[in-house]
């Protein structure tokens, strides 16, 4: 396979915003039938690469050339006529609740003027079979769009941008909001386009992933390409060269707990009939739950954090019964909650006022702060350059609108949020999502550093888990059993 | 939602925001400067015309044509921040100048029992609207149109229709011989410090208040981060309900404190005082988003867009332009402000 001339070659691409140069001479052959990761730190450039090829922004400089003719394209539109298809992270924009999947899936034709008018329900529903039967995996193609999970939303954008005539498929984060299960049906899928001879480029932050999948790793450092590694890839090589230095200890080191348990739960039911969980937080403990998607991490979290009502059992915060109406009960004992997705729970938008890094750090915090009510006084700034310095946050001030922050130190905003006033139990649903190594690694560094608090994180990726935990647990079927030995294959 | 997906994937974007090229500079100060330019050329332009238009009365009747819009607008500005919309305040403004009327010329009352009673009438209609929103979960812009109906309706009820004045036939034949309470008609037509109409006073009160209390209290952070992300405000800790159920209960009682001016002004409760009121107030805080390019409800913008289109309607009423196109004029400036906000400069996606 490595020996095939190269379907899309890159030569001496370059791409400048402003001062900033983003792509500084990029060099990368891609070959038909291969898996590329492309792999970088948040702001390496391989977004700006991927919007090149994508046909988003212009290259300032440099050739690139697909299956041997010259490839500028205008509009992501004509990249896709091109054959160069990119399917996005954020995969509730492919469609809408209220379509079909069906009706989704054909979208761009009925944007197309060369389609038919008149759309009957049953040309719908055989054309989208087609489309379907063309990408080569089952689509329930009769439900709505609003109630399919994240892995068939994520089929159905790969489906989609198959129906052009791909032969580079370009995915960003793919497995980002999936559940291992739901991964491994994914990855089955980019086999079988593989094998038709299709070049894809994987976007991703998890070695897991790329270990199962990847041919040949390119790793992007400050618009450069510091590493090319075809398999066996080293990705603890890999990962040096992203970051640009040795990281440290990729495990967690087990600390024995000490003290008293801060926090317990004394057979709590997710729901009617869920077999009952147990388990203690000590203070200065951090925990994982991990397990799949739908497994019950967001509604353990939820129902300690006073967002979904406790169905049966009960809690104890400092040896006192916790049973929070809300999340502002929660959080006035000291039980505070960071959901997941920071975007839906966590963040206004940015052009709104309260939509920079200040304003987002000091939303709980608001009553403490300003008990007059009038914001008056740089509580926020001064709490925002705090968290700047004390987590590594890049950002130009506390005035910083969130919108211009990466998304590894947008998360480290929110973690600054609920570190700004001492909680006693800190839950953390999927906290590293679309977060880099190099943010992951602060973001770990600060929970660990916390000697008081008490950390239960969620997170369906184990990898993530061995990273961060004391005691891992396991989550599956509503019930909650220890995490004890790693499983083969998943030590980096 | 997509502004900032794209963002996160634009790699660098973090260093190119802060760079943005001199085009995006120039677009963008132009569009936080666009109203005030504008404004700044009206008067400058009436006043070549007209130099009559410069005069301090003239000046001063142009706010107080604009007060009761600007008070509403500042309301509903209220309810968008709390990621609502209130528009039930036309309706709220016309039955207040109705009960009023009704309350002074039929029940006798006088000024001081008049004011309170109007003002909890709008609280209450606040709290109906607050109730249909959020508990019983109906739309906002379908639950205040409903109250803006059944206002209508209502309050043309008790008087079978008719303009409420003394000696007003009640529907059971008796006639009605209450009066305007006089203190009550100073509300819209004393004039203080020299000549600055009381209304003015009263708008300018309002502004202030609710300046304050959107841009720098911890309640109007609230609002916005309500109005931003509701389920974020709600993990944040913050009582959402009590939140936009005060942002409703804010806006009507402002809504029947602008039907008590226009009262106090007409001196009579006539049953079409409220007609062009919700729309004006509506337009009024639209533009409001264009002011200083804050592309978000504000009550400082609500109040300069309420200005805006007094002074263009006052000037050209004093240009001689036909009273038919001012409609005409108020939809050309919003369309235009809002194309300044959102269009001039920015990228499309």
């Amino acid at each position: 396979m490595q020996g095939d001339t190269p379907l899309l070659t890159i030569r001496g691409v370059r791409k400048a915003f402003g001062a900033t140069q983003a792509l500084g001479g990029i060099d990368l052959d891609i070959a038909s039938g291969q898996i590329l990761a492309l792999m970088g730190a948040n702001g390496a450039g391989k977004s700006t690469l991927v919007n090149i090829l994508s046909g988003l922004f212009a290259a300032d400089a440099g050739e690139i050339r697909l299956a041997g003719s010259a490839f500028a394209p205008a509009s992501p539109r004509a990249a896709a006529a091109a054959g160069i298809v990119t399917v996005h992270q954020a995969t509730q924009t492919v469609g809408a609740p209220g379509m079909t999947v069906a009706d989704t899936l054909l979208l761009d034709r009925f944007a197309d003027r060369a389609a038919p008018w008149f759309v009957s329900r049953r040309s719908v529903r055989r054309q989208a079979a087609n489309v379907a039967a063309h990408a080569g995996f089952d689509l329930p193609l009769d439900r709505d769009f609003g109630d399919i999970g994240p892995a068939d939303r994520q089929m159905v954008a790969i489906a989609r941008a198959l129906s052009a005539q791909a032969r580079t498929l370009i995915l960003d984060e793919p497995t980002a909001s999936l559940s291992r299960h739901e991964a491994d049906r994914l990855f089955d899928v980019l086999e079988g386009l593989k094998a038709r001879g299709l070049a894809i480029l994987y976007i991703s932050h998890r070695t897991g992933d790329l270990a199962r999948l990847a041919d040949r790793a390119v790793v992007l450092r400050g618009g450069q390409v510091v590493a090319d590694m075809a398999r066996p890839i080293d990705f603890d090589a890999a990962l040096t060269a992203m970051i640009g230095r040795p990281l440290a200890g990729a495990h967690a080191e087990t600390r024995a707990s000490e003290g008293h348990a801060v926090f317990e739960l004394d057979g709590v039911r997710l729901h009617a009939g869920a077999p009952p969980i147990h388990l203690t937080l000590a203070p200065g403990e951090i925990v994982a739950v991990t397990g799949p998607l739908g497994a019950g991490k967001s509604r353990l979290l939820a129902t300690i954090g006073g967002v979904e009502p406790l169905r049966g059992g009960e809690m104890r915060l400092a040896g006192q019964p916790f049973a929070p109406r809300g999340p502002a009960e929660a959080i006035a004992a000291g039980v505070v909650l960071a959901g997941p997705d920071r975007h839906s729970s966590s963040f206004v938008p940015s052009d709104w006022p309260g939509g920079t890094v200040a304003g987002t750090i000091a939303l709980p915090h608001l009553h403490r702060w300003f008990p007059s009510g009038f914001l008056i006084g740089d509580r926020e700034q001064r709490a925002a350059r705090a968290a700047i310095a004390r987590l590594g946050i890049r950002a130009s001030g506390p005035d910083a609108r969130l919108d211009t922050l990466s998304g590894g130190n947008q998360q480290k905003v929110v973690l600054a949020r609920w570190q700004a006033e001492p909680a006693k139990v800190l839950l953390l649903d999927e906290p590293f999502q679309g977060v880099d190594v190099g943010a992951r690694a602060d973001i770990i560094a600060a929970l660990r550093a916390d000697p008081s608090t008490a950390t239960l994180i969620a997170t369906s990726d184990p990898e993530e888990a061995l990273e961060v935990a004391d005691r891992i647990f396991a989550i599956d079927h509503h019930g909650l059993v220890p995490w004890g030995a790693v499983p083969e294959g998943l030590a980096a | 939602m997509t502004d900032t997906n794209l963002a996160a994937h634009a790699g660098p974007a973090p260093a190119a925001a802060h760079t943005p090229m001199p085009a995006g500079a120039l677009f963008q100060t132009i569009r936080r400067a666009a109203i005030f330019l504008l404004l700044a050329m009206l008067v400058a332009g009436f006043t070549l015309a007209e130099p009559a238009f410069i005069n301090f009365a003239n000046l001063m009747s142009v706010l107080q044509a604009v007060s009761v819009v600007a008070i509403l607008g500042a309301g509903i500005t209220v309810t968008l921040a709390v990621g609502g919309f209130d528009l039930s305040v036309g309706a709220v403004a016309a039955s207040s100048v109705m009960a009023a009327s009704y309350a002074m010329v039929v029940w006798n009352l006088t000024a001081w029992q008049t004011v309170p009673l109007v003002l909890a009438f709008g609280a209450l209609v606040g709290l109906a609207n607050a109730f249909l929103i959020i508990r019983m979960r109906v739309p906002d812009l379908l639950a205040t149109l409903a109250t803006n109906f059944l206002l209508t309706g209502l309050q043309l009820i008790p008087t079978a229709g008719r303009s409420i004045a003394t000696g007003l036939i009640l529907p059971d034949g008796s006639s009605a011989n209450g009066h305007f309470d006089h203190a009550f008609l100073l509300i819209g037509r004393a004039q203080i410090f020299g000549g600055v109409p009381l209304p003015v006073l009263v708008m300018l009160a309002v502004a202030i208040l609710l300046y304050v209390l959107t841009e720098h209290t911890r309640h109007g952070r609230l609002f916005y981060a309500i109005g931003g992300n509701e389920k974020a405000a709600l993990l944040a800790g913050a009582p959402t309900r009590r939140l936009r159920l005060s942002a409703y209960v804010i806006s009507a009682t402002l809504a029947s404190l602008g039907g008590l001016i226009v009262a106090a002004r007409v001196g009579r409760g006539d049953v079409s005082s409220g007609a062009s009121l919700l729309l004006d107030s509506v337009a009024a805080a639209l533009i409001g988003f264009a002011v200083l390019d804050r592309r978000h409800p504000n009550v400082l913008g609500t109040v300069v867009g309420a200005i805006f289109v007094g002074v263009l309607l006052n000037g050209l009423t004093m240009l001689n332009a036909p009273y038919y196109t001012q409609d005409f004029v108020k939809g050309a400036v919003l369309v235009g402000a809002l194309s300044v906000t959102y269009g001039l400069g920015r990228r499309r996606i």
